[in-house]
């Protein structure tokens, strides 16, 4: 086996994530994303198991592995204990790792996640923060979130009293010590790399395909992943 | 074997050990920015009614839970995240972990078993948090979902509550749909109860709160969050696409109430009904009306009497007076838009077609 086979078999979701692999369909049948997209778990772990370095390269570079939804309906169903959406988990991580998530539209979205997760979980303590959403960005919050932004200190103070200011109550300000030791996690086990490599890559990527970027705003860049995958999808 | 010993051996792998008393309690992402007044009364119900000891502080963050399965965080990252609140735990002198949000407790039962699994990865972990924190920490002796808690209590909350799932204007059960979260138990079908397949612990609480559970085609089916596929515009038709698969399914059915264990699956029935009004023409109450979407505290606290704009349902965009009306609550509408200082706000603006109040 090659060298990316090696990376994969080095991945705890993907060694527990595929036994063995009987092809039954179960896991499409059940899928959401297979009943939206051209996309087909059973096929996934099909190819996997011929073990070929070349195959697993393409779906690296490809855009198949990033149609799961992780829901993991897969689990639950496969008569043979497989997880198909464990498995993509692997398969993302190594497309991500080895840099071959730059070839394919739907891996390049990458720095949009970054920037819009990544960046909010280093600075507020959350995966997502009411200051940082907006109708513009999410307009199916509907009226009712333009509502909570624009009053948000009457309205989350109803429940807590912390909003943004120290407390325990919802959407408290997370204390400083808290966030610099979430910063060390991030540091020290590699995701701030992974973070900063995104960025750079997407930096490339732009210059590459002259296309106006800056790392601190809403760019053009961002803009276009966010809005466009660039393939034909809803086949 | 009588049927009930048949029944028990039967459900034997599907029931859970849920700890009395002393939990720790790990706030949810989505549920603070969304619904922070089911929170807020959750921690009210389990101290105040229950007479329960629940310890929640400032110092937790994020388990990263969203960040893991949108692939942008790696599994050591998260791991040493959840490692961390498990210290926060272990310094509070807890060992119950009490968990809000659905993808955290997947996520959670995943780590553990991993751990049990694999002792040199949590012996990584350990070394990680101690060199980025200095922290040590203890495994929880107990896992519980937040709507686990509730299910063990249904009945002494039903028999505390002042109004029940009941339609007062007709004298009929509520007829209720329950959306379980998928990281509940698909991934650790053991760790939930009544398993993957026949989970009980909405169908159990809307029970005991007198209503009547509606079966329907897609019970089941996720409600299409999928991480990056609703989080990039570019996919989030996908998530859409999942809601609307589930409406249609349900809308025969007629039901009066969707109640939810899983902050963000409520945050989807709740909003996609309103995008579905704008884009399709279609909703699926009575006269304009969507179905209300509530959470399990929402629907427990609304049954033990607590002010609805407490619970902040002002805060979701499908209307739940319709629910408030057949319950028989006698809620105040002038009370619905005013703010912390006591302020009247402005209203906000009226979607085209679904209705609002």
């Amino acid at each position: 086996m090659g060298k990316l086979y090696d990376r994969l078999n080095q991945d705890i979701r993907f060694i527990h994530g595929l036994h063995s692999c009987i092809n039954c369909g179960t896991c499409t049948a059940i899928c959401p994303a297979a009943s939206f997209w051209d996309y087909d778990p059973r096929e996934i772990t099909d190819l996997l198991q011929v073990e070929d370095e070349n195959v697993l390269e393409e779906l690296l570079k490809g855009e198949k592995i990033w149609y799961c939804g992780q829901c993991m309906s897969c689990k639950t169903r496969c008569p043979r204990d497989n997880t198909p959406g464990m498995i993509i988990q692997a398969l993302r991580n190594l497309s991500i790792e080895s840099g071959l998530y730059m070839h394919s539209a739907r891996g390049r979205q990458m720095y949009v996640l970054k920037k819009m997760i990544g960046d909010t979980i280093l600075a507020t303590g959350y995966c997502v923060h009411a200051d940082g959403l907006d109708t513009s960005m999410f307009p199916e919050q509907g009226p009712i979130w333009d509502w909570i932004r624009k009053n948000s200190e009457e309205i989350y103070n109803r429940f807590g009293n912390s909003y943004n200011r120290p407390g325990n109550g919802a959407l408290r300000k997370i204390p400083e010590e808290a966030l610099h030791e979430l910063h060390e996690i991030f540091r020290i086990t590699g995701s701030l790399q992974r973070f900063n490599q995104i960025e750079q890559d997407a930096a490339r990527h732009a210059r590459i395909t002259n296309t106006e970027f800056d790392s601190n705003m809403v760019s053009d860049y961002f803009l276009q992943l966010y809005t466009n995958t660039a393939d034909n999808d809803h086949d | 074997m009588t049927m009930t010993e048949r029944k028990q051996f039967v459900w034997r792998d599907f029931q859970k050990e849920i700890a009395d008393d002393h939990y720790y309690y790990v706030r949810s992402c989505i549920r603070q920015n969304f619904f922070p007044g089911a929170e807020n009364v959750f921690i009210r119900m389990v101290t105040e009614d229950l007479g329960k000891n629940l310890h929640h502080d400032s110092e937790h963050t994020t388990c990263t839970g969203i960040g893991y399965h949108t692939d942008l965080v790696k599994m050591e990252t998260t791991m040493t995240v959840v490692a961390r609140q498990f210290a926060m735990m272990t310094q509070a002198g807890y060992s119950n972990l009490l968990v809000s949000c659905v993808t955290s407790f997947g996520l959670y039962n995943e780590i553990l078993e991993i751990w049990e699994e694999h002792p040199e990865i949590e012996e990584q972990i350990r070394e990680y948090l101690h060199k980025a924190t200095g922290k040590v920490f203890k495994i929880p002796e107990n896992l519980v979902h937040a709507s686990d808690l509730i299910y063990k209590y249904k009945d002494e909350i039903a028999a505390k509550a002042s109004y029940k799932l009941i339609n007062r204007n007709i004298g009929e059960p509520l007829r209720v749909v329950d959306h379980i979260g998928c990281h509940y138990a698909k991934m650790f079908p053991d760790k939930g109860i009544g398993g993957a397949e026949y989970p009980r612990v909405l169908s159990g609480l809307v029970e005991s709160l007198g209503g009547k559970n509606i079966d329907y085609p897609e019970r089941r089916m996720c409600c299409g969050f999928g991480f990056r596929q609703y989080l990039l515009k570019s996919s989030r038709g996908y998530s859409l696409s999942c809601t609307y698969k589930k409406f249609k399914a349900m809308e025969p059915y007629k039901p009066d109430l969707i109640i939810t264990n899983c902050p963000g699956c409520n945050y989807f029935l709740d909003r996609w009904q309103y995008v579905i009004s704008d884009i399709k023409g279609e909703t699926y109450g009575k006269d304009g009306n969507g179905i209300p979407t509530l959470t399990y505290e929402e629907v427990a606290g609304l049954c033990l009497g607590y002010d609805p704009w407490d619970l902040g349902l002002q805060m979701h965009q499908t209307a739940v007076e319709p629910l408030l009306d057949k319950m028989g609550i006698n809620f105040k509408p002038s009370e619905k838009f005013k703010g912390y200082s006591g302020k009247q706000l402005d209203k906000p603006k009226i979607p085209e077609l679904l209705k609002v109040y």
